[in-house]
């Protein structure tokens, strides 16, 4: 097997997170799949520092991490606050700036 | 297992996990997509990402594996657990359009940028794989180690910032503050009196002689149940019990008790029969 399947399966992991940020109007299941579109770069950075041989992708996918633990712990925030005033987890539901 | 991550194809036992993890990490994304509760999916992701983290560990990433598990599975998932537990389970998911035609289109957009996006990866030359056996020589860690204090050292002063300013904001967002203060008892009979409201008291809860329990309306001199008398957080779960029918129904089973010892089983009327027959 070549290594890049790893690259194929990061692709097709992405695609069906951006799939299911159009789809979804969950903001927690949106936001899910916003962490498995970092997941997938992730394993793509990986699979590239081995294609070069050097640990900078990994250090880049490390710093993704830490990038990725901050937004889960400021979105979930929001989408708590978005719930108590509107009692609702639905994207559609945030439209106070819709004309 | 240097020599297998420095050589071009992997080892067939790497094959043979890819294609089976691989299939169940697709598998765990399309249910996290489409599974129509946010706990499945939370689930589902969470297994993907035990798999992602096995793929780390085969790709030679040996720290990024552990911290995959520790930090997303354990941290990142338990935070969305915690918040479905909090927000998503009266908050389901409707299914109505808002936009008409909107799930197909992205479905088809998906599929464009899916192609795409492989497409691109199958054009590209990228058969020359180095491996890792000799960055991770002196060990994935140590390597790792000696690129963050170094070469990225900078990036990783502004994570700490980074990492700060998201707690601060986390709690900022969460927490409450009262704007106005909170009245006390006193202010707030006066105002019952102002208003010519529920000057005395509210009636009791329970009726008298059959229950007294908490979570039955009083009686009102016509006979019809009072909400006012049961609390107001049971009266907003809608915990109200109704005992109005009780009598009746302990009649009724006293009646079918004496009916079976005495076996006058014929002149049984034909309701409790289809009751029976459906226990």
């Amino acid at each position: 097997m070549n290594p890049v399947n790893y690259l194929y399966l990061s692709a097709l992991l992405f695609t069906i997170g951006a799939t299911g940020v159009l789809i979804r109007r969950n903001a927690i299941v949106v936001f899910m799949c916003i962490e498995l579109m970092l997941n997938a770069c992730n394993l793509a950075f990986v699979t590239f520092s081995r294609m070069h041989g050097n640990l900078d992708g990994q250090v880049i996918a490390f710093f993704t991490m830490v990038v990725a633990a901050a937004e889960v712990v400021v979105g979930l925030a929001i989408i708590v606050s978005l719930f108590r005033s509107r009692h609702s987890a639905s994207v559609d539901d945030a439209s106070l700036m819709k004309l | 297992m240097t020599a297998q991550l420095a050589a071009y194809s992997t080892s067939t036992g790497e094959a043979f996990q890819f294609w089976v993890l691989g299939t169940v990490a697709v598998i765990g994304a399309l249910a996290t997509v489409f599974m129509k509760k946010a706990v499945h999916s939370a689930l589902s992701l969470a297994g993907t990402m035990i798999i992602l983290a096995v793929f780390y560990l085969a790709n030679g990433a040996y720290f990024l594996g552990i911290v995959q598990v520790v930090v997303y599975t354990g941290a990142i998932m338990m935070l969305f657990l915690f918040v479905v537990m909090l927000v998503g389970v009266t908050a389901a998911d409707s299914l109505k359009e808002t936009i008409k035609g909107q799930r197909w289109l992205a479905l088809l957009c998906g599929l464009g940028f899916g192609i795409l996006l492989l497409g691109g990866i199958g054009n590209a030359s990228l058969n020359d794989f180095n491996g890792l056996g000799q960055a991770n020589g002196n060990g994935n860690v140590e390597g790792l180690a000696a690129l963050i204090f170094t070469k990225y050292v900078f990036a990783f002063e502004i994570t700490g910032a980074l990492l700060i300013t998201a707690a601060v904001g986390a709690m900022v967002l969460t927490h409450r503050e009262r704007t106005e203060r909170a009245k006390t008892q006193r202010e707030l009979s006066e105002q019952r009196v102002r208003e010519g409201k529920y000057v005395p008291p509210l009636p009791a809860p329970g009726v008298y002689a059959r229950h007294n329990a908490v979570d039955i309306a009083g009686l009102l001199p016509d006979g019809t149940p009072s909400d006012l008398t049961v609390s107001k957080t049971l009266r907003d779960r809608g915990q109200i019990r109704d005992v109005s029918s009780e009598a009746l129904n302990d009649l009724r089973a006293l009646e079918q008790r004496s009916e079976e010892r005495l076996e006058r089983t014929e002149i049984e009327p034909a309701t409790f029969k289809r009751e029976e027959a459906s226990q």
